[in-house]
């Protein structure tokens, strides 16, 4: 089901733990999806000096917040924060399409620790309860709603009965 | 090292015996059971032969008994089945928020076709209250369909009394028993129930065959459309070799049960009771006593499921996360959440299934790796520092 880069960093993760001082932290996701994730750094001369994640998740999860540590550190933070997504998926061989999700959310947590850092030194530093991104996309807590025509459909539908469109299933919610 | 398999309810192995008897029939037996030539007859008399067997294992006549490609495919046929047979009659459905996929996505089908549905709740061990679904009926109601257990917590519904309840009410009942026939006990007359589902690899059968219970003059109408196989219930040639599995599986299902099902009790016990010693802040999902003597799900609190899995995995268990149809998905439990748990404690959930090659030193491996795997996934975890604070 996963790569073995995946699974290597699943099983040995890299940076794992919190930085006490740290000078930006970014925290992402919900436990209601299913996986959420923080991440410190310490900056120094403008770049990732130290870098350190806690994660609530699946297996791809941890190997994403163990990747994108090891691809930020030591990079500045114009560098740091050009990480895409689709970096951290490719550097992890490949990640199965329901899981695509988890890369987002690595990516996310990085330039919300960034940006945590400069609002700090902005003066601007927020209360970081108000700065989480809930990070919860597509359908409400009413029902399931077809992507392309809006209307209503049935839970889990492969395709929307009213307009005929496929309806993706990358990110289950 | 050989895996601890740890999964029966995503499917049992071959009982060695089933497997002989598959193999006997591929070399010795070949011919269409509807021919009339002889070696068509032979075919048929090893489909009657199976059909005794599978009907002795649920106290059902012969006749009454609809071989099918499945679990699902029983499910299927009963819920649309009695949908299509009686909608000059009705067409309101009662169901509960637990059932498998294969119940829940054919009521999705029959929405399409204007069926209208209530789907009763369940108190916190996943049970349906027997005087809700009275209270549910209407005119219109033309099916119940109550699970016999639950297969991701092993809640065993009170049956018989939802039974006698429709009886009342004339309304027809359908009980997906797919996890509990071959397992528990299961009596068609006892329980009451129209119709029953039941799958052969619950029990160490063939995966691909399954069976219905359809009771004399129960309305369903077939589900494959074709040729008069099966008393005109079931269209398309049997699956012979896998019906033949499945007869001698139940065979042995009924003989083996009064041994099997103390120590598969114990093992649960033991593992639930190990558990709970161990591992701090877990909760042993399902309802203590009305529960599948094969099955513990335990939601441990600040981790998630899959990364469980996967390092049990690494360990040589086999466990699931939650149920293998419904695997794939990246939600919470729908069962889980309808018991009343919070969306982050249910993503934290393992399933162990016991069967009968499991022994004691299966349950003692778990209790040594599972607790150091939680501790390191808890380290981890953003949530376990957060409520230790």
């Amino acid at each position: 089901m996963y790569s073995e880069i995946v699974m290597d960093h699943f099983k040995n993760p890299r940076n794992v733990g919190e930085i006490p001082d740290a000078d930006g932290v970014g925290e992402v996701g919900n436990p209601v999806c299913g996986d959420m994730m923080n991440i410190y750094i310490k900056v120094k001369d403008n770049r990732i000096e130290d870098i350190k994640f806690k994660t609530f998740g699946c297996g791809a999860a941890i190997a994403v917040s163990s990747m994108i540590t090891e691809m930020a550190k030591g990079k500045t933070l114009e560098e740091a924060m050009k990480i895409t997504n689709m970096d951290v998926a490719e550097a992890l061989g490949s990640l199965p399409q329901n899981k695509l999700h988890c890369s987002n959310l690595g990516a996310d947590a990085l330039h919300s620790a960034i940006k945590n850092y400069l609002d700090r030194r902005a003066g601007k530093i927020k209360d970081l309860e108000i700065d989480r991104e809930p990070h919860i996309k597509g359908s409400g807590p009413e029902g399931c709603y077809c992507p392309y025509c809006q209307k209503k459909v049935e839970e889990e539908s492969p395709f929307c009965v009213f307009c005929g469109a496929e309806i993706p299933h990358e990110h289950d919610h | 090292m050989t895996p601890i398999y740890l999964d029966h309810l995503a499917g049992t192995p071959l009982h060695p015996q089933v497997k002989e008897a598959m193999i006997h029939h591929i070399q010795h037996v070949f011919g269409n059971p509807v021919a009339d030539y002889s070696l068509g007859q032979q075919a048929s008399q090893a489909l009657e032969k199976a059909r005794e067997q599978v009907a002795a294992l649920i106290n059902a006549d012969p006749k009454e008994i609809v071989f099918t490609s499945g679990g699902t495919e029983s499910v299927n046929h009963a819920v649309k089945g009695v949908a299509i047979g009686l909608r000059e009659r009705g067409r309101h459905l009662i169901t509960s928020n637990i059932e498998h996929k294969s119940v829940l996505n054919s009521i999705r089908t029959l929405r399409l076709l204007d069926y209208r549905v209530t789907s009763l709740e369940v108190d916190r061990y996943g049970l349906v209250d027997p005087a809700a679904v009275e209270k549910a009926i209407t005119k219109d109601t033309i099916l119940i369909t109550i699970m016999l257990a639950n297969n991701e917590i092993g809640t065993i519904e009170p049956i018989r009394d939802i039974a006698r309840i429709a009886q009342k009410h004339k309304v027809v009942f359908h009980t997906d028993a797919v996890d509990a026939v071959g397992v528990i006990p299961v009596d068609v007359q006892d329980l009451g129930v129209n119709l029953l589902s039941l799958a052969a690899n619950m029990f160490y059968g063939p995966p691909g065959v399954g069976a219905l219970y359809i009771k004399k003059g129960t309305p369903v109408w077939p589900l494959l459309d074709g040729g008069m196989q099966e008393n005109k219930r079931r269209a398309g040639t049997e699956n012979l070799i896998g019906i033949v599995g499945m007869g001698v599986a139940a065979e042995l299902a009924k003989k083996e049960m009064p041994e099997r099902l103390p120590r598969l009790q114990a093992l649960k016990d033991r593992l639930t009771r190990g558990l709970l010693e161990r591992i701090p802040d877990i909760q042993i999902n399902g309802h203590p006593t009305q529960c599948l003597p094969h099955v513990v799900s335990v939601s441990i609190k600040y981790v998630e499921g899959e990364s469980l899995m996967l390092m049990l995995d690494e360990e040589g268990i086999c466990a699931a996360t939650r149920s293998a149809c419904a695997s794939g998905s990246l939600r919470a439990s729908h069962v889980l959440i309808a018991t009343g748990m919070d969306f982050a404690t249910a993503q934290g959930t393992l399933l162990f299934s016991f069967g009968r090659d499991n022994t004691e030193a299966d349950v003692d491996r778990v209790l040594e790796v599972l607790p150091p795997i939680v501790q390191t996934l808890r380290d981890m975890s953003p949530l376990y520092k957060k409520a230790h604070q």
